[in-house]
């Protein structure tokens, strides 16, 4: 069960400041008591060498990811090309996307033959693709897990991805803190593609969140398709279905282009909409302030810039910025963020199109 | 013109009349005979109000379940007009491939040729030419679509079901070249103004209308004039067809033009409604269309095809639907009754179509 995060982001600096304060104060305690001498007390951490924009080792990159055909696969294969370019050290291999797991096997295979130092996979369907991990593996190529987790932890030396359960409950966190004070509040769901287990996820992490607010009850929920035509035809039925409700949760922001033009043809604005994934047009909808999304709850693609950094570490032996350990970590979870107004600004330049 | 076609109207459907014979039926050798054909023809017009009274009992009896289990959403004005628009699209694709598999042939491309025609006029560089320019080329770019597989049909001598797997493959291939996976946003105001509200005539939608003349033309085309007597030849027994005079590949290569320009129509309607071009649009419309054609009575082997019968069939699967979302059901059950819906809807047409 993963922690329920808060929303406000002043919160969690309060917390994480007083936390730090009363490590540091501790910290200081126990110094006091120490009378060892100060070098060789072990069980400290010391300064591990991380990557840092300093050009070090060259390190040949290889990228394999599925076909972009819609914005957030796009916007991953532009930051992992962007965040390449960026070190003058790094290489990058990259393969023609596809969504056939068997051309994806072998477009790896490829990479490996060529002898990349290391190997980004976003895989198309990550349990398929886990013989190509652990090839690639036992050929002494660490790979980094992008997003679509391999079924086998030994198929992967790191994963980065996003939270899907955690996308859900920040969606519900944040529409249950906007109707907590509102009697019998409705909430209308409108899911993803049903067929995916993240969209179950999402689903779950939302009806958790939901539960903590007794006055909300969730009157519906249908599936789209992530495209933008199956979000007008669904969202059109919903409005239909549901004559008046308080908020609206769509799990993806190329289906919302679909759901706020229904919602524009059936003229209504007597609920708020909080959309999924982070892209433009919905960050520059909420910018705006005006119609009814007010809020898009983050599915960085950003990751990609992470993962060609995380690359970039493993192949130079080197731990990352702002942790002690000597090595990257075997995983690491992103935390799906709440976009609404107020901080919108420092987010729109990740906005996808 | 109606010699050439009398020999192939009887070879098509004739197992299909066998035991109806209302009037008093042709028999092989009475070709010629004036009176025969038209009790075959008597025949057939009431086979074919059979068939599509039996289409319209369903549809009665889906409208029955949407108003007891929703009576205040189903029944509303706003939910039909509502089940007319999500209609449309999918509907005008439906005429165009009722022409086609009337002929013989069938069109797996339909939604690739949508998603290509939406997506390549909704370009910034299209976008800049205005409603006409938006209008033109997405009709244009089905047409091109339905040129190129008639002529691969027609003249290349592939076969139907290759040349239009080809076109689905590399259509989508191109729309999805031009967007990079983007959604292409339309701008122009008189485009979006089309698919509100304010546009309605008289509480009718204009994508509604678009698709009442679609099939109101198409319905005439097929069944009044001699290109549609000659698509029935030709997918009756070409070889007849041929020998009784008909330019079997000229025809054949007109009908897939026309159902790229349903496409393309079609493609238009897409942009109106959703107000965007993506490469995802007519996601598997091809099945969608081949389906309504098919509970609609037209015959998957050619020689039969009614455009009455496949708008009613894709007014049933859009009721579906409709009360499927209405009264929030997940998904996955959505696609089983879908699928059982298909299986029923046949075999109550067998049942009712069979017994004289």
């Amino acid at each position: 069960m993963p922690e329920t995060p808060r929303l406000s982001a002043a919160a969690s600096r309060r917390r994480l400041l007083f936390g730090a304060a009363a490590v540091s104060g501790g910290a200081f305690l126990t110094a006091c008591t120490s009378n060892e001498p100060k070098e060789g007390s072990g069980g400290q951490a010391a300064d591990a060498p991380v990557a840092d924009d300093k050009p070090g080792k060259p390190v040949t990159i290889g990228f394999a990811g599925p076909q972009a055909d819609h914005g957030w696969l796009n916007a991953i294969n532009v930051n992992a090309k962007e965040r390449a370019k960026k070190y003058k050290d790094v290489t990058l291999a990259i393969t023609e996307g596809s969504n056939d797991t068997a051309a994806q096997i072998g477009q790896i295979d490829t990479l490996i033959n060529k002898k990349v130092d290391v190997l980004v996979i976003l895989p198309a369907d990550g349990k398929a693709m886990t013989q190509a991990g652990l090839k690639a593996m036992r050929a002494g190529i660490p790979v980094v897990n992008l997003d679509r987790i391999f079924a086998n932890p030994q198929a992967y030396r790191c994963w980065i991805g996003g939270d899907n359960y955690g996308m859900g409950l920040n969606a519900g966190h944040y529409i249950g803190e906007q109707l907590k004070d509102k009697k019998n509040a409705k909430v209308v769901e409108l899911a993803g593609l049903d067929n995916l287990e993240l969209t179950k996820q999402r689903t779950e992490g939302f009806d958790a969140a939901l539960k903590n607010y007794p006055n909300i009850e969730k009157v519906a929920r249908q599936a789209a398709e992530f495209t933008v035509e199956s979000g007008q035809a669904k969202m059109s039925q919903l409005l239909q279905a549901q004559k008046n409700f308080d908020a609206l949760w769509n799990h993806d922001d190329d289906q919302g282009v679909g759901a706020l033009r229904a919602i524009e043809q059936a003229g209504r604005d007597d609920f708020f909409m909080v959309g999924g994934a982070g892209a433009l047009s919905a960050m520059q909808a909420i910018e705006s302030g005006e119609g009814v999304l007010k809020a898009t709850v983050l599915y960085p693609p950003t990751m990609a810039a992470s993962a060609i950094d995380l690359a970039r570490a493993l192949g130079q032996g080197k731990g990352v910025g702002g942790m002690a350990e000597f090595e990257i970590p075997s995983s690491i979870t992103l935390y799906s963020a709440v976009v609404t107004k107020d901080n919108v600004k420092q987010y729109l330049p990740t906005g996808f199109k | 013109m109606t010699q050439p076609a009398t020999p192939a109207r009887r070879e098509g459907p004739q197992p299909l009349l066998d035991g109806g014979g209302t009037g008093p039926g042709p028999g092989p050798g009475s070709g010629k005979s004036a009176s025969g054909d038209g009790g075959a023809w008597r025949g057939r017009i009431f086979r074919a109000d059979v068939r599509t009274l039996s289409l319209i009992g369903v549809l009665a009896a889906l409208a029955l379940i949407g108003g007891l289990t929703q009576p205040d959403a189903f029944l509303a004005a706003g939910n039909l007009q509502l089940v007319l628009t999500q209609a449309s699209v999918i509907g005008v694709v439906t005429v165009g491939m009722t022409f086609v598999i009337t002929s013989g042939g069938i069109d797996l491309s339909v939604g690739a040729i949508v998603a290509l025609a939406s997506v390549w006029a909704t370009t910034v560089a299209t976008q800049e030419y205005g409603f006409a320019g938006v209008l033109f080329t997405a009709v244009i770019v089905g047409v091109g679509c339905g040129l190129v597989n008639g002529l691969l049909i027609a003249y290349g001598g592939m076969v139907p079901f290759i040349a239009t797997l080809a076109m689905l493959a590399s259509a989508r291939g191109l729309a999805l070249q031009i967007t990079e996976g983007k959604t292409q946003m339309v701008t122009i105001p008189s485009v979006l103004d089309l698919g509100e509200r304010d546009a309605y005539l008289l509480g009718v939608p204009p994508l509604v209308l678009v698709f009442a003349a679609v099939t109101v033309i198409g319905w005439l085309l097929l069944n009044r004039t001699t290109f549609g007597r000659r698509t029935v030849a030709v997918g009756g027994n070409a070889e007849a067809a041929r020998l009784a005079g008909i330019d079997v590949r000229r025809q054949r290569l007109y009908l897939y033009l026309l159902s790229g320009l349903c496409c393309g129509i079609a493609a238009f309607l897409l942009i109106v409604l959703s107000g965007s071009g993506q490469n995802t649009n007519g996601n598997l419309y091809e099945l969608d269309a081949i389906a309504a054609a098919i509970i609609g009575g037209t015959l998957l082997s050619g020689g039969r095809g009614t455009i009455t019968g496949s708008v009613l069939g894709v007014l049933i699967f859009t009721t579906i639907t409709n009360i499927f979302a209405l009264n929030n059901l997940e998904s996955a059950t959505q696609q089983i009754a879908k699928g059982a819906i298909i299986v029923a809807a046949v075999l109550v047409q067998r049942r009712t179509t069979s017994t004289p």
